[in-house]
């Protein structure tokens, strides 16, 4: 029996468009819709499977974030979750937290409760670094087993199927390890509302950086935060000849 | 829970799905599942009742089930090629 340990973040929805900020220091957050990261209620899932087939004695979640995280966490709570933990970071620390900062607070969090097991989304959407898993693993110098399409609990270990360019991989591992979610290795269930009453009830400890003895000065600047280009618009020709000559001068075609 | 109150749980959770239903008019779809559960309001016969909460669990679940493909295919989109 193990302790599991979920990160989740809150993130603005996926089915918002993202706009940036005039003056080019980041993107509208304010009054936009935000929810769970798809890739942490994958994470989620899967730890809620692992104690639903009695793999783990308890799951908890951890939400780094401004005091709206709560909210996150109470959805997390709602999918089967236990506790939550929430360390508040809101402003301008937040906005300039990195992986490696919370990578260190990952770990910190798992020596002290004293987790088996650390379950993550792969990347965030919103800021899509993918380092926070591979960090941890490196912080706590434990295994890891990262983009996971399925995993299976083996004596004493797991055995992690991982999504790699152009086919998978199984790897075994040893416990304690950290396991980062892939798309594709469940179906995250829906938190219904009488659920989400009821993870009301659930406790959620507030602690703050310095509580974790977690350094959050910035290693980085933000220099300037741009739009996508837009794409061109196409044309239409004549004939297939001057489509050709066309193709051939873009460098398409030989 | 007795079936009165199971057909009430039902409402409530349709009517929460709707509330983020891919529409440009929630209040249509919210006031078109509430008509759906009215015009049976004088069934008194269990058995039908039954067949009718069954039929609405698989409409939430249908509901609930294209919510998932939605943010999946979302995320397949933008995330990987194939």
């Amino acid at each position: 029996m193990s302790r599991v340990l979920v990160g989740v973040k809150r993130v603005i929805d996926y089915a918002v468009k993202i706009r940036v900020k005039p003056d080019k220091s980041g993107v509208v957050t304010e009054g936009v819709k935000h929810s769970m990261n798809p890739f942490d209620e994958i994470a989620v899932e899967e730890a809620v499977k692992m104690k639903e087939k009695k793999l783990a004695s308890e799951v908890i979640a951890l939400s780094v974030g401004p005091p709206q995280s709560q909210e996150t966490l109470r959805t997390a709570l709602a999918m089967g979750v236990d506790r939550g933990i929430h360390i508040e970071i809101s402003g301008k620390d937040y906005e300039m937290l990195q992986p490696i900062h919370i990578s260190k607070m990952f770990a910190k969090i798992a020596q002290d409760e004293k987790c088996d097991l650390i379950v993550l989304g792969k990347q965030a959407i919103d800021d899509d670094s993918n380092q926070t898993a591979q960090m941890t693993a490196a912080v706590l110098d434990w295994p890891q087993a990262v983009f996971a399409s399925a995993v299976e609990k083996t004596d004493g270990g797991l055995k992690v199927v991982r999504e790699i360019d152009g086919g998978l991989e199984t790897i075994t591992t040893k416990l304690p390890a950290v396991v980062s979610a892939d798309l594709r290795l469940n179906i995250p269930r829906y938190a219904t509302l009488p659920n989400i009453m009821k993870a009301k009830k659930k406790p959620i400890k507030k602690l703050s950086a310095a509580d974790v003895g977690v350094d959050i000065k910035p290693r980085i600047e933000v220099i300037s935060v741009e739009d996508p280009p837009i794409r061109q618009a196409g044309s239409i020709v004549p004939d297939i000849d001057t489509l050709v000559s066309k193709l051939k001068e873009a460098g398409h075609v030989k | 829970m007795s079936q009165r109150s199971r057909v009430i749980a039902l409402y409530k959770h349709i009517q929460y799905l709707l509330r983020e239903y891919p529409t440009d008019d929630v209040r249509k779809m919210q006031i078109a599942c509430k008509k759906a559960f009215a015009k049976n309001k004088d069934e008194t016969d269990p058995k039908k009742i039954e067949e009718m909460i069954a039929r609405g669990e698989y409409v939430s679940k249908e509901i609930e089930t294209l919510y998932a493909l939605k943010k999946y295919r979302a995320m397949k989109r933008r995330y990987y090629d194939d």
